[in-house]
């Protein structure tokens, strides 16, 4: 991955809208958030998989970044996003990053199923 | 003590190094065969190597080739991967898991179990398989089942049990130990920044170093 250039990110979203994509959204604390912090809870959430349409996907923001695809019926955003690639197979992988290099965010966009 | 055949029940790759390398090193050189069950390739790890280097999905091949590794080094001559996903272990029909152990135990009838210590874990995986682990023991007789050792440590972990009771110099290991936390580069890099700095300052910041990694606690367990 490298850091992300808009209108790359942004040409990849046209690429992909108006057709069905599999997505995977997460965002994460880790799962030892509460382990040095005793006040922190563990908070993330994960979809892998789910098939969307979206009508207008739009990336936003001077880094980090916002990322929006508006669909028929509903809303699908991430932010915090830092870092992209378009990969060997065609999947638009787009990731936040803290400053240890630790995952925060990713979304991702692919025409064929993620591998489980 | 040499044990005839040793089973690491562990849900990710890098907890056989990070919470049991020193023991298991041990055993491997002892001549003990050891078998280690890893149930998931870590891909929601997120820890992506630091500065990073993998991501979500590249990560589950490149932390398996770093458990291949870790293996080698620690000594592991027998790597099964259970194919789960991560962070969805404590999701599945708990009577999965516990059958895939028993089966283990049947297999292999080990003399020596090394898993996590159930409710002292933390991660939910770690729960989740380590619970799964001790009621595939209980549903052993008495005479059948192995010696279980442990490792905890969620904050609480010494107020309720006390002090660890298994102590192991492995300070015939230690560098055994450290290879293979080096191979878990996506997942140990802040952390061998630190040893290396220690190992290279020499003196007694060396020694120190070489201390801590020549030590390995655990908890003995009864089902």
């Amino acid at each position: 991955m490298i850091a992300i250039e808009k209108t790359a990110v942004q040409t990849a979203l046209e690429n992909l809208t108006n057709q069905e994509v599999y997505i995977h959204l997460e965002t994460t604390t880790g799962a030892y958030a509460g382990l040095r912090n005793a006040g922190a809870t563990p908070v993330g959430a994960y979809i892998r998989n789910g098939a969307i349409t979206y009508v207008r996907g739009t990336i936003t923001g001077e880094g980090p970044y916002r990322v929006g695809l508006k669909m028929e019926n509903g809303w699908v955003y991430a932010e915090g996003l830092t870092d992209y690639e378009v990969d060997a197979n065609g999947r638009l992988l787009l990731a936040g990053h803290d400053s240890e290099g630790r995952l925060t965010v990713a979304l991702e966009l692919s025409r064929t199923p993620f591998r489980m | 003590m040499m044990e005839r055949h040793v089973l690491v029940v562990f849900p990710h790759p890098d907890d056989e190094t990070l919470a049991a390398g020193g023991a298991v090193a041990l055993q491997a050189k002892q001549g003990s065969t050891v078998t280690y069950a890893c149930f998931t390739l870590g891909q929601m790890g997120r820890n992506m190597g630091k500065p990073f280097f993998a991501n979500r999905e590249t990560l589950p091949e490149i932390r398996e080739k770093e458990l291949h590794e870790a293996c080698a080094a620690l000594g592991i001559s027998d790597l099964r991967m259970m194919g789960f996903r991560d962070k969805t272990l404590e999701f599945e029909d708990p009577e999965t898991l516990i059958g895939i152990i028993s089966d283990l135990l049947a297999e292999l009838k080990p003399t020596l179990l090394i898993t996590y210590y159930p409710g002292y874990c933390v991660h939910p995986d770690h729960e989740a398989l380590a619970a799964a682990t001790m009621e595939a023991v209980r549903r052993l007789p008495d005479n059948a089942r192995p010696k279980i050792y442990c490792q905890a440590f969620s904050r609480n972990h010494e107020t309720d049990l006390g002090a660890r009771d298994v102590l192991l110099d492995t300070s015939s290991v230690w560098e055994n130990k450290y290879r293979a936390m080096k191979a878990h580069k996506t997942q140990t890099a802040a952390r061998i920044e630190e040893i290396e700095r220690a190992l290279a300052a020499g003196g007694a910041q060396k020694e120190q170093m070489i201390a801590a990694l020549s030590q390995e606690n655990m908890y003995s367990y009864r089902v």
